[in-house]
C-alpha cells in the first residue's frame, strides 16, 4: 500500500443482478488531493461514491479508507472512520424536522465528544464557515433555498472536522452565480482545513475550478485518471463528447490560454 | 490540517517553559482537534486564558501534532480573540486564524423556544379547527361539483383510477375483512348462548345474531378496517405525492387534483365497502352459525331457515346504506389530511395518524346519527 494514499481501491468489480457495473476498478485517493469522478449517466460513479462511503459493498475487490479494509472491520472501527468522513448528499438529506442548527448538530450530539455549550458554539463556527447567517438557524430545511440547503448540509458534514469529504454533485440543481459561490466556498474551505476530497460531478466549471485530479468512468471501467489537462488528450468517445462537445469547449476555452499561456 | 493515516489521538496538552532571562512560553503538544480535546476543552482554555492576557508570554504552536478548526478556535478564545504579540506556528496552520482575524464568530444563534400563552395555545387551536373546517367544506364541495361535471362529461370519469381503487381497498381487504368478521361472529354466538341457555330462549340467538351483525357490527367492523387499512394509505400516498412535488407537477400541467385523486378514492369506497360489508356479513353470520351449532345445536339448515323471518329485509338495507356513508366519510378524510401533509417527515407522520383516529371516530358518529335516525326501523 501506498502510504500516500487515503483511499485506495483494488480491483473493484459490481455486479447487479445480471448488470455489470464497474468492472475491475483500481483506484487511488492521495492525501489533501480533490479528485472529481465524471462519466455519463449510469456510469456506476455515484455506486463508486456509495461504495467509498460503505454505504454498498462492492461484489469483489479491496476498498482500503485510511488504510482500513471497509470487509473486516469491527463495528467500533467503521464508525471511528465515519466520524472522519463527511458526507454531501445531492439533495443535501437534511433532516426535515429538524432546523439548520439542530441539523448541523447532530453529529455533535451523537459523536459525544463535548458538553452542549461547546456545541453551540462549533454549530455557529461552521454556519460561519459555509457562509449562513445566524438567522438561518431557526430555519426549517423546507424554508431554505437550493444555495442554502446545500451550504448548510455542507455544515453538517464538516461538523466533526473530517479529514475526508465526499461530495454527490456538488453543484447539481443551482443557478450559476449559487454554484460559482459554492464553488469558491469549498475551495477556501479547501484551503484552510486541508481536507481530501472526493466528488462526483457532471458540472465542467466545478472540475475546471477545483478538481487537482480528474477520474473518468465508462462502461464500467476507469478510462482516465489524472490532471484535467492530461485526462482532456485521451482519446475516447467519451472524453471527446464531454470534454470536447460544445458545452465543454466554452467551459475551457479561457482554461486552454492559461495552460498555453 | 496534516492528517496521519492511522488515526491514534493524542490528547491536546501544553507546557509552560521559563527560560533564566524570566520569559515564560506555553508550547502546545498533541492533538489540538476536536477529538483530541474532546470534553476536556473547557478546563483547558481556562487554565490557558491566564497567558492569553498577559501581551509577554511566548506561544510555541510548532509542536502541535494535528490542528482543526475547532482547535483554531478554542485557541483562539484563550487568546481573547487577539493574535498574541509573540508567537511561532506552522503555515498551515495560520489559515485555520485567518478567519476568526476577519470576522467575528457569532455566538448566539436566535433559536430559543417561543414563549407559550394559553391565548396562543387557544387561537392557534381555533385556527386549526376553522382550517380543518373550511379545507373539508372545499373539499367536500369540490367532489359534488366534479360529480355534476362528470354527470354531464361521462367520458372523462376516471375509470381506471376507480377500478384500481376498488381493487386495492375492497379485494385486497377480503382476507381480513372475513378473519374478523368470523372469530367476532363466533364469540358473539358464544357468549350469547350461554345467556340464553340460562333462560331457555336458546331460538332467540338467531335474532340475535342477524340483527347484531346485519345493522350493527358488520358495517362497523368493514368501516373501521377500511379505516385503518386503506385510509392511512391514502393519506399517506397523497403525502408522498405532495413531498415528491408530483401535486404540483399534476397543478402545472392543470390536470385537477380533486377529480384525479379525490374523486376516485371516493366513489371507489363508496361503492367497495358496501360490498365487503356484505362479505363480513356473510363471514360473521358463518361463525355465528358454527357457534350457535355446537353451544345450543341449531343447525346451519335451521339457521338459515329462521334468519329472514326474524331479521326484517330493511336491515340489510340500512347496513349497506351505512357501509356506502362510511366509505365517503374514509375516503374523503383520508384525501382531506392528505392534502394537509407539509413536505416533511413529521407532517406525514402526524397528519397521517390524525386521518386514520379522525376516520374511526367519525364513522362511530356517523353509526350513532344512523342509529337514531332508524330507531323505528326494522326492528321487532
Amino acid at each position: 500500500m501506498s502510504a500516500d494514499c487515503i483511499i485506495e481501491l483494488e480491483h473493484l468489480w459490481t455486479r447487479f443482478e445480471e448488470q455489470l457495473v464497474h468492472h475491475d476498478i483500481s483506484l487511488c485517493v492521495k492525501h489533501g488531493e480533490i479528485l472529481g469522478i465524471v462519466g455519463g449517466s449510469g456510469s456506476g460513479k455515484t455506486t463508486l461514491l456509495r461504495e467509498m462511503i460503505g454505504l454498498q459493498s462492492p461484489s469483489q475487490g479491496v476498498i482500503r479508507i485510511f488504510g482500513r479494509d471497509l470487509k473486516n472491520i469491527t463495528h467500533a472501527d467503521a464508525q471511528n472512520l465515519r466520524n472522519r468522513c463527511g458526507v454531501l448528499f445531492q439533495g443535501g438529506a437534511l433532516f426535515s424536522t429538524l432546523n439548520v442548527f439542530d441539523n448541523i448538530a447532530v453529529p455533535l450530539r451523537e459523536a459525544n465528544l463535548v458538553e452542549e455549550n461547546i456545541i453551540r458554539q462549533l454549530v455557529c463556527i461552521k454556519l460561519s464557515m459555509v457562509g449562513l447567517e445566524v438567522g438561518a438557524a431557526g430555519k426549517f430545511p423546507a424554508e431554505l433555498s437550493g444555495g442554502m440547503v446545500k451550504r448548510a448540509a455542507l455544515a453538517r458534514a464538516l461538523a466533526l472536522e473530517p479529514e475526508l469529504l465526499f461530495l454527490d454533485e456538488p453543484t447539481a440543481g443551482l443557478d450559476p452565480i449559487a454554484s460559482d459561490s459554492f464553488v469558491d466556498l469549498l475551495g477556501e474551505l479547501h484551503q484552510e482545513l486541508g481536507f481530501t476530497v472526493v466528488m462526483v460531478t457532471h458540472d465542467l466549471d466545478t472540475l475546471r475550478d477545483l478538481c487537482r485530479r480528474v477520474a473518468v468512468l465508462a462502461d464500467g471501467q476507469l478510462i482516465a485518471v489524472g490532471p484535467l489537462k492530461e485526462v482532456m488528450e485521451v482519446d475516447h468517445p467519451f472524453i471527446r463528447s464531454f470534454f470536447h462537445g460544445r458545452r465543454g469547449e466554452q467551459a475551457f476555452v479561457g482554461q486552454e490560454e492559461k495552460i498555453h499561456g | 490540517m496534516i492528517g496521519n493515516v492511522s488515526g491514534g489521538i493524542t490528547p491536546a496538552s501544553f507546557a509552560i517553559q521559563r527560560s533564566e532571562s524570566g520569559d515564560v512560553s506555553v508550547v502546545l503538544t498533541g492533538h489540538w482537534t476536536l477529538r483530541g480535546m474532546a470534553r476536556n476543552a473547557e478546563p483547558l482554555i481556562a487554565q490557558l486564558l491566564p497567558y492569553g492576557r498577559d501581551p509577554e508570554v511566548q506561544w510555541d504552536l510548532t509542536q502541535i501534532v494535528l490542528l482543526d478548526s475547532a482547535g483554531a478556535y478554542f485557541l483562539w478564545r484563550a487568546s481573547k480573540g487577539k493574535p498574541p504579540l509573540h508567537f511561532k506556528a506552522r503555515p498551515e496552520h495560520l489559515a485555520l486564524f485567518r478567519r476568526w482575524a476577519a470576522r467575528d464568530v457569532p455566538d448566539n444563534p436566535g433559536v430559543m423556544a417561543h414563549s407559550v400563552s394559553l391565548w396562543s395555545i387557544l387561537s392557534y387551536g381555533l385556527r386549526t379547527a376553522v382550517s380543518h373546517g373550511y379545507d373539508f367544506m372545499a373539499l367536500v364541495g369540490q367532489f359534488v361539483l366534479d360529480l355534476v361535471y362528470l354527470v354531464q362529461h361521462p367520458k372523462q370519469i376516471p375509470i381506471r383510477e376507480i377500478s384500481a381503487t376498488i381493487y386495492r381497498t375492497g379485494v385486497r381487504a377480503l382476507g381480513i375483512t372475513a378473519i374478523v368478521g368470523l372469530l367476532i361472529g363466533i364469540v358473539v354466538s358464544y357468549l350469547s348462548a350461554l345467556e340464553l341457555k340460562a333462560f331457555g330462549a336458546q331460538s332467540f340467538i338467531v335474532n340475535i345474531l342477524g340483527l347484531s351483525i346485519v345493522r350493527e357490527l358488520g358495517p362497523m367492523l368493514a368501516a373501521i378496517l377500511v379505516a385503518g387499512r386503506s385510509g392511512s394509505s391514502m393519506t399517506a400516498r397523497l403525502g408522498v405525492m405532495r413531498i415528491t412535488q408530483e401535486l404540483d407537477a399534476m397543478n402545472s400541467m392543470g390536470i385537477s387534483q380533486s377529480q384525479r385523486l379525490v374523486l376516485p378514492k371516493i366513489i371507489a369506497l363508496i361503492i367497495a365497502l358496501p360490498l365487503l360489508v356484505i362479505w363480513t356479513d356473510a363471514a360473521a353470520l358463518l361463525g355465528g352459525m358454527f357457534s350457535a351449532n355446537l353451544e345450543v345445536g341449531i343447525n346451519f339448515r335451521q339457521f338459515i331457515e329462521l334468519l329472514p323471518g326474524v331479521v326484517p329485509v330493511v336491515n340489510l338495507w340500512i347496513g349497506l346504506s351505512k357501509g356506502a356513508v362510511f366509505g365517503l366519510v374514509v375516503a374523503s378524510i383520508a384525501c382531506h389530511f392528505g392534502l394537509r401533509i407539509k413536505p416533511d417527515t413529521e407532517s406525514l407522520a402526524t397528519e397521517t395518524t390524525n386521518s386514520v383516529v379522525t376516520a374511526i371516530t367519525l364513522v362511530i358518529v356517523v353509526d350513532a346519527i344512523f342509529a337514531i335516525i332508524f330507531q323505528g326501523v326494522g326492528l321487532p
